[in-house]
């Protein structure tokens, strides 16, 4: 499928800037210049077909629905399912949570929504398919999902509520049941479509730095490093790689899209999938700016005990992933 | 008769660039209008508003969720 892709590259590095095919830097190149392709190809792709769903499925449609329909213990998934489709900005996940709060939506439900949407969002599913395939891509994918669903349900048992902030507990005391239905603005096909293009644009915009200057690190690696070089340090058997990987992932946010492509490279010189898989779900889905943020609608211990299940998690993943891959 | 804007938001970068196009938007099309930043939670909730950044046109929501383009806010002040 990515063939045309590779002979575009070769064509560049042995015919254009006419390297010695084999050379150390010839291969880092032909990589950094297949890789960056495909990868900016397949984050079009995807950010675009998720811009469609939201266009289609906007965040307050999705709280209506929990907020009016019984579900018997699966709103907890469902809240995690469409926090896939929903981009997520961290400045939002205040309104956010309000809004779902003043809905009559459970603690928990909220949460599964909140950790799920920033940790299986367009960009990292566009870098994960570009990067580790497909089979890798749905693992993360529905690991997501599980991960946000299975924490939502724990938070919801902890009975949390004490722990919001006093203004926040007296919108819970008052919540309803909402209402009125969704109005949904009407748009033609064309408007709609100019607004996704133009969200398309600004996400690529905000992400491809990073991207092609994570592609380039990696690059280099993965032309310098000796295959196998990681196994000594950090493999299957040691079982402190996955929790450290994942606690030293949760300040890393702002350059997930960086990140990524050089865990890629170290993970074909050797580091285990399920500690990367850690290492990158703790990356993407828990960051320090968000807890900041949250602090206006939770105390300080609610937001530990948040992130903590999430990252207990993540690690109890890295695991498995570790065990059965 | 002159238009009241509101822009909605927390203090984000996204809200900083809403508020920066509405700016550019009055200013160049020499439309009569107040730009208001609302950044209290509480005030945002009121408009039962649950993604940020918003605009508020005359009291009507016409943009939630998203920074706002120069030829959609020309469009919504004509």
């Amino acid at each position: 499928m990515f063939d045309w892709i590779q002979q575009i590259a070769d064509w560049f590095v042995l015919d254009v800037v006419k390297m010695t095919g084999g050379s150390h830097l010839a291969e880092a190149l032909n990589f950094f210049i297949y890789d960056t392709i495909k990868i900016l190809l397949l984050l079009f792709v995807i950010i675009f077909l998720m811009g469609v769903i939201n266009s289609y499925f906007p965040v307050d449609r999705v709280r209506n629905f929990l907020s009016r329909n019984k579900l018997f213990g699966l709103e907890y998934f469902i809240a995690s399912l469409f926090g896939v489709v929903t981009p997520f900005c961290s400045c939002s996940s205040v309104p956010l949570f309000i809004g779902f709060v003043k809905g009559g939506i459970p603690l928990g439900v909220t949460f599964s929504f909140l950790i799920t949407s920033p940790l299986v969002n367009e960009v990292a599913i566009g870098l994960f398919v570009g990067l580790f395939g497909i089979k890798i891509t749905l693992i993360y994918v529905v690991t997501g999902i599980l991960l946000g669903t299975v924490s939502g349900a724990i938070l919801q048992q902890l009975k949390l509520e004490q722990y919001l902030t006093p203004w926040v507990r007296d919108i819970l005391a008052a919540s309803q049941k909402e209402q009125d239905s969704f109005q949904e603005e009407y748009q033609t096909i064309q408007k709609r479509l100019s607004i996704i293009w133009s969200e398309v644009i600004k996400i690529l915009r905000g992400v491809v730095p990073y991207v092609i200057i994570g592609i380039a690190i990696g690059g280099l690696m993965h032309g310098y490093i000796p295959e196998g070089f990681f196994e000594k340090y950090m493999n299957k058997d040691n079982l402190f790689a996955v929790p450290i990987a994942t606690i030293l992932a949760v300040p890393m946010y702002s350059n997930a899209s960086g990140i990524l492509p050089v865990v890629q490279v170290l993970v074909s010189k050797g580091i285990p999938i399920g500690t990367a898989i850690a290492f990158m779900m703790a990356v993407v889905g828990l960051s320090l700016p968000e807890a900041m943020l949250l602090k206006k609608v939770m105390t300080l211990k609610l937001i530990g005990t948040f992130f903590g299940v999430v990252t207990l998690c993540i690690i109890i993943s890295g695991y498995l992933f570790n065990i059965i891959l | 008769m002159s238009k009241k804007i509101k822009i909605l938001g927390t203090g984000c970068p996204n809200c900083m660039k809403a508020i920066a196009v509405t700016e550019k938007v009055v200013q160049d099309n020499n439309i009569d209008a107040t730009i208001e930043k609302v950044d209290d939670i509480m005030d945002i909730m009121s408009y039962n508003v649950i993604s940020t950044p918003a605009v508020i046109i005359d009291g009507e929501i016409k943009i939630k969720g998203r920074v706002p383009t120069k030829t959609e806010l020309e469009e919504l002040l004509k």
